[in-house]
């Protein structure tokens, strides 16, 4: 099964990236594909038919709009600091829990966290997330966790379960 | 070459002057690295910019190669300043 | 002949980019700098990426600019994580004007201690 959607995939990806539908280029991804998933089909996860499941595809559906405004927020605000002359920075690195379980959903969490307004994961330790934050507004690490991860793990746990 | 294409390579280069400030300024080496990673991640806006002047479309495969490479070298890089070796 | 749109977000990608190194030299450490570099440059790259696939519309060309978009928005975060873990664990300081250091207790145990 993993195989398979190994297979499956690295092929699309094939087509997208050749796109063109002659036999001799269907043939290469084929064989491709097939030597690709027997080598590397291990590092897929252990049930990949729950990629497929509706409800998490409608809930990535949702995350990504919104997420993408998160980052267009956060590049502005970098903007604004940088251009600022006084630079208002107060930056520190902080500690925060989450609450989601299995890594690829930690790594998501971590990734979006980077890139939205004025956070970078450090290191994941369990978890404990360390956040370098650029402006500090808060030193309760309940208010913390709220102002950081809450908004995204809201969504994340229903992709991720 | 109209002024759209001259504007945006002139635009890239003025950032790349700055990331090649950082290089050799950068008081410690993570800051180097860092501009690197950024360097990288610039070459892939001139490869674009080229092709949207060109139109040569293989440009855009030395985009996308030059993404990887330029990511598992950022890597090389990090794993390095942590004084690990590759294999771990 | 490149059109109205295109240019419009090929613009703006190229604003963020400038905004991204100029963040890069004047922001003070090297994890302020990594930040502000790393979100300015992955958006701004990726709306010339984009420019670029809405240029070209649904072709091979334009199919493989937003792959390499996906793939700059996947990988760069991961390289910034990796360079600032890295700059932390070999002892860069942080600017003096920092607030607070959450991970000096964790960073400085050895690893199969924890």
């Amino acid at each position: 099964m993993k195989q398979l959607l190994s297979c499956v995939l690295t092929f699309l990806l094939w087509l997208a990236l050749t796109w063109s539908l002659t036999p001799s280029d269907i043939a290469a991804g084929v064989f491709i594909s097939i030597v690709i998933a027997v080598i590397l089909g291990d590092i897929y996860p252990e049930h990949p038919q729950a990629v497929f499941d509706p409800k998490r595809l409608f809930w990535l559906a949702v995350y990504v709009p919104y997420f993408l405004y998160f980052m267009v927020r956060a590049n502005l605000d970098v903007a604004y600091r940088v251009i600022h002359p006084d630079m208002p920075i107060r930056p520190g690195i902080v500690k925060v829990k989450t609450t989601l379980r299995g890594d690829i959903g930690k790594l998501a969490l971590a990734n979006s966290i980077t890139l939205t307004p004025g956070t970078l994961s450090v290191d994941i330790v369990g978890d404990d997330l360390y956040i370098h934050w650029i402006n500090v507004t808060t030193m309760d690490p309940e208010e913390q966790t709220g102002t950081i991860v809450s908004h995204f793990e809201r969504i994340l746990r229903r992709i991720f379960r | 070459m109209s002024g759209f294409f001259s504007f945006g390579i002139g635009m890239l280069l003025a950032s790349a002057t700055l990331c090649l400030f950082r290089i050799g300024r950068g008081p410690t080496p993570p800051d180097r690295a860092v501009a690197i990673d950024i360097l990288g991640t610039l070459v892939v806006g001139f490869c674009c910019m080229l092709c949207l002047a060109t139109g040569l479309d293989y440009l855009m495969n030395i985009a996308i190669a030059w993404a990887l490479v330029s990511f598992i070298g950022t890597i090389a890089l990090a794993k390095h300043l942590e004084g690990r070796t590759f294999d771990d | 002949m490149t059109s109205l749109l295109p240019k419009v977000l090929i613009t703006v990608g190229l604003l963020f980019d400038l905004l991204g190194c100029i963040g890069l030299v004047r922001l003070p450490d090297v994890y302020n700098r990594a930040q502000a570099a790393t979100k300015c440059v992955t958006l701004g790259t990726c709306l010339i990426l984009f420019g670029v696939a809405t240029q070209f519309g649904v072709s091979a060309l334009g199919m493989k600019a937003v792959l390499c978009m996906l793939f700059i928005l996947f990988t760069s975060p991961v390289g910034a994580h990796a360079i600032v873990r890295g700059a932390y664990k070999s002892g860069v300081k942080m600017w003096e004007g920092s607030v607070v250091d959450a991970y000096r207790d964790v960073a400085t145990t050895k690893p199969e201690e924890r």
